[in-house]
Order: C-alpha cells, then structure tokens, then sequence
C-alpha cells in the first residue's frame, strides 16, 4: 500500500464534506482496491484521529506538542506498514485495537526516546501486537476521554453531514432550528438556556407545531448519519449494534 | 476559522434525544429507562388520561431504520394483544413516534425475574419453585393453543409477582402460525434454545421447541441451591430436552402433568423405576396412611402383650 500522509482532521473537513454512507472502512483496507483502501484509511483517521490525541495526553501526560507529534507519527507508522489491515474482527472491537496498538507505539516511541538520549542505536518502533483482547491495564480517565472523543468525533461529523445535507436540498430552516436547540450549549441558548419551542417559532415565523416537527425530523436524520457513519468504522453486524447501543446510552441532560 | 469543538454538555443531550422516544403525540409521560434487550428497550411511562402508569417498549434506536426490526416489535405486540390471559402481560396501544419507531405499551407489572427471584432465595422447596413452574407451563401451553411458539423461553423472561403469579415476557421471537413470516434468522438464547432452533431449521418449529426451553428452565430451578436433582425429575428434565424433538413431550401440558404427578408423589411417565424407587416413593406418598396403620399396630401389640386377659 502506498504510504499515505496522516492529516489530522480540519473542521472544514469534518463539518463540511460528509461522505456518503459507505460499507464498512474496516473492510476498505482490507481489500485490494487502492482507492477504497485510501479512502476507508481516511474514514478512519478522520474518526480516531481527536480520541488518539486525547488518549496519549492523558495516559501518556504528553503535552499538547509532543502529543500532535506522536498521533501524526502513530497515523503515518499505522499506514506505512498496513497495520489498520491486521485486525481481525470477531476478535475484538476496533476500538480495543486501536488502543492496544497505540500503547505498543508509544511505549516504544518512549523507550526510543530514552535510547536517543542515553546515545543509543537506531530508532526502531513496532506497531506489532499481540491481539486486540490484550488487556490495557491503564487507568479508567485515559479509556474514557478516549470514548468520550470518539462520540465527539462522529458526532462532529454526523453534524457536518447534516449541515451538508440540509443545504443541498434547501432544508437551513430546519438546520438552523437544531443548530439553536440542540447544539447550542448552557447560556448561549438552546434547550439550557431556557429556550422554548415556542420562542424558536416566534423567531421563525413558523408555529410550534412546526417547530417541533422540523426538529423530530433533524434528530432522525442526524441519528440516521451517525449511525451510517458506525457503521462505517464498525466490521460485523455484532460490532455495530454492541457500539450504537454505548453511543447512545447516556443519562438525561439536566434540561431533560 | 475553526468552529470549537462540541461540549460535553451537546453531546450528552444528543445522546438523549436521540434514544428518548417523543411521546407528545401519545399524551404520556416518559419516565426512567427499566430495561433493554437485543429488540426493544422498555420505559415506565404515565397516561395522565388514565391516571396509570404503565410500561412502554420501543424499538432501540440502532435499529431504527430497520424495517425488519419495526415489524418484530409490532408484531410482538400484535401477538400479545391476541393472548389474553393471566400469564400474560395485556398490551394497552400500539403507536408510531415521530422518528419513525415502533411502541407500545402495557401494562406495567411488579415484580422480579425469575434467575433473580431463584438467587434471592437459593433454599426454597423444590415443590414451591416447580409449582411456579407449572404456572409458567400453563401460560406457554395457553399459547401453544392459541398457535403461538414463545422461543426465547428463560428464566430472565419470566417474572414473578408479589402474589405468587408468574408472567411469561418477551414475545419478541414468537412465532405465530400463519403469519406467513419464517422465523429463520431469528435468534434464542444459548443453553435454553433447543437444537433445531439454534440451526436455523424453520420447518421444525413447533411447540415441542418451547418444550425443550421448558426443559431447560426446569433443569436451572431445580438446581437452585445446589440440591441434588431427584431422579424422577431428571428423567422429566432429559426428556422435555431430548436432542431429538420427537422423542420430547409432544405437549408442554404433557410436561407440566409430569411435573405435577412428581409433586404429588405419583409415577411420571418420563421416568422407568426401579423396585426400590417404587418402593420409597410409595412410602412417602402415603406416609400419613402407613402412620396410622403403624400406630394401630403398636396399639394392638401393647393391648396384646401388656394388658392381662
């Protein structure tokens, strides 16, 4: 496979053009097409890319530089020697090997470093793994944040994908009412900040009812995009349904 | 310029709001989450029409736009709504959410499952556990009349009342006869799913494939505690799970009369005795009768050898 550059993820990529559902990536790179492989490679650091970061500052207390460093090196190295390639689905989910294969990387990373500074031999780092069941034995924040950011991630793209979506086929009232009521945080307005489906309609023009399903119809397709975009990073049906089930599962939002 | 990323606190309500059902248009209440399985997840809900509250069960939102999915749950409830009977929990509506998902509601019951009600209390009698059993046999056979197959008969499917009364749940995999949809494909639950099922052969679906879950819950209750398994009941046990479904009971009421002349001390069919078996079950179940005939004996025999003349 060719090597490919890692790029980290702009917001004017994630939030702009979202790609149109595809079979899963996990499947893209293991095929022999190069130009799916290149892009289910994409999907996937597109996704992984924020919670990589996240995770080796927290469990590796890497600073912001060091850390953009060795998630764009992790990116590259994965790449370079197919590594994405090696999964087995079944075995473990996707996340699981990720991790466990970014712990690998950066411990070598590390001990390499420490070789460098002690003025020792050449740089050598394995993406290699054992499996994707090893356990991590790290602490419960680190695993966290790392979920936490790959919910942020999909969910940054579903609303890309919806946006996208939207204008193409002239529905921006309907964005721009999700975008007040559901994407809005605390002060600034939205469901926290005491809006009402009444007052958005007063704004709009529209009535309450309309309001309401307008912002009925949003939630379902931007439900139905995230899940189109699981379903992309996700190998087996099992797979799939084991992650939407996490994704969603959350307790009520103080405005519920 | 780059937009922030989302907060914590967006997300967190994207998450709700997207599982959440909107009930506004059916006029109740949602309350808190009681549970989740593989096909539905189950809300306690309020009609403030009706002043009640009741349980409502809604298609996951991973499935939300499987058509397959909907119609199970719909079906289920279809289902339920043709069964009415004790055993059995009756459905109140069947609705549409806005988001295109499947509901419906029931009414909502008290009480525990039955793997929890058996952990909560491992020394109960035998008798106790399988005369809930047969209430269980009672229910799935008033199904089987009705032309419904359960097939995901367990103990986390079955839920004991505060009085006693035991509820079979989940109809989700049931198959109705005739409803022209093969249940190939649809799943079970391993160690209570009888080998037909778990292979995937449609055409052997039938109600001795309850007979064999049947079996199996027998298998976990009277193992409850760690007692020791009477023979006779083992017998019940290794033939209502026969590999074979022709060699099983042929009737889940055939079953459940077994289990009742275990109870009642009587000889079960599922079961050869030996002379000694036929023996200690005979004494034990006329032990009130040999009492009385003893006590006689010994009177008659004090009268004989102790009183002069």
């Amino acid at each position: 496979m060719a090597l490919m550059t890692a790029v980290p993820p702009t917001d004017s990529n994630l939030r702009g053009g979202f790609p149109e559902t595809r079979p899963s990536a996990l499947q893209g790179v293991q095929g022999e097409d190069e130009a799916v492989r290149t892009r289910a490679v994409e999907t996937i650091v597109s996704v992984y890319w924020k919670p990589v970061y996240e995770y080796i500052r927290l469990r590796w207390r890497a600073g912001h530089e060091d850390a953009e460093d060795l998630t764009q090196g992790f990116f590259a190295r994965a790449i370079e020697k197919d590594f994405f390639r090696g999964f087995e689905a079944g075995r473990a989910r996707f996340r699981t090997y990720l991790r466990v294969c970014l712990d690998r990387f950066i411990a070598n990373a590390r001990q390499a470093q420490a070789r460098e500074k002690r003025g020792g031999g050449a740089l050598v780092l394995s993406l290699e793994a054992d499996d994707g069941r090893e356990a991590l034995g790290v602490d419960a924040a680190p695993d966290e944040a790392f979920d936490r950011e790959w919910v942020r991630s999909l969910f940054t793209l579903a609303i890309g994908g919806l946006r996208a979506e939207y204008d193409a086929s002239g529905k921006s009232l309907q964005f721009a009412l999700f975008a007040a009521y559901d994407l809005e945080a605390g002060d600034a307005g939205g469901a926290d900040g005491g809006l009402t489906y009444a007052d958005l309609g007063r704004v709009h023009g529209i009535s309450a009812t309309t309001v309401t399903n307008y912002l009925a119809a949003a939630r379902r397709d931007f439900r139905r995009i995230v899940l189109a975009k699981l379903r992309e990073i996700t190998a087996t049906e099992e797979e799939f349904r084991a992650e939407a089930i996490l994704l969603f599962r959350s307790s009520p939002p103080p405005d519920a | 310029m780059p937009e922030p990323p989302l907060p914590d606190a967006v997300i967190a309500r994207l998450q709700f709001r997207c599982e959440e059902p909107d009930l506004a248009a059916c006029g109740h209440l949602l309350g808190p989450e009681l549970g989740r399985g593989g096909m539905g997840v189950v809300y306690r809900a309020h009609d403030p029409e009706l002043g009640r509250d009741v349980a409502l069960k809604v298609v996951p939102v991973a499935d939300a736009d499987r058509p397959d999915a909907l119609e199970r749950l719909r079906r289920e409830a279809r289902t339920l709504a043709r069964l009415e009977h004790p055993g059995i929990v009756p459905v109140h509506t069947v609705g549409v959410l806005p988001d295109g998902r499947i509901f419906y509601t029931m009414r909502l019951v008290q009480g525990e499952r039955l793997d929890r009600f058996a952990a909560a209390g491992p020394d109960r009698p035998l008798p106790e556990m399988l005369r809930l059993f047969v209430r269980v046999c009672e229910t799935v056979a008033f199904a089987h009349a009705a032309g419904v197959v359960h097939r995901d008969l367990k103990p986390a499917n079955l839920m004991v009342g505060a009085f006693g009364d035991v509820l079979v749940l989940d109809w989700g995999l049931a198959h109705s006869a005739g409803d022209g949809i093969s249940p190939r494909r649809q799943g079970g639950t391993r160690g209570f799913m009888a080998p037909e099922q778990e292979s995937g052969d449609a055409g052997e679906i039938e109600p001795r494939t309850d007979v064999f879950a049947l079996g199996a819950v027998l298998r976990f209750l009277a193992g409850c505690g760690g007692r020791p398994t009477p023979n006779a009941l083992r017998s019940i046990i290794a033939r209502a799970t026969a590999t074979v479904p022709a060699s099983r009971y042929a009737a889940v009421s055939d079953l459940a009369a077994d289990v009742l002349r275990f109870l009642d001390g009587e000889r079960v069919t599922a079961h050869r005795e030996s002379i000694w078996e036929r023996l200690t079950r005979l004494i034990r179940r006329h032990r009130v009768l040999l009492g009385l005939v003893l006590a006689y004996l010994v009177m008659r025999a004090v009268l004989f050898f102790f009183l002069p003349g």
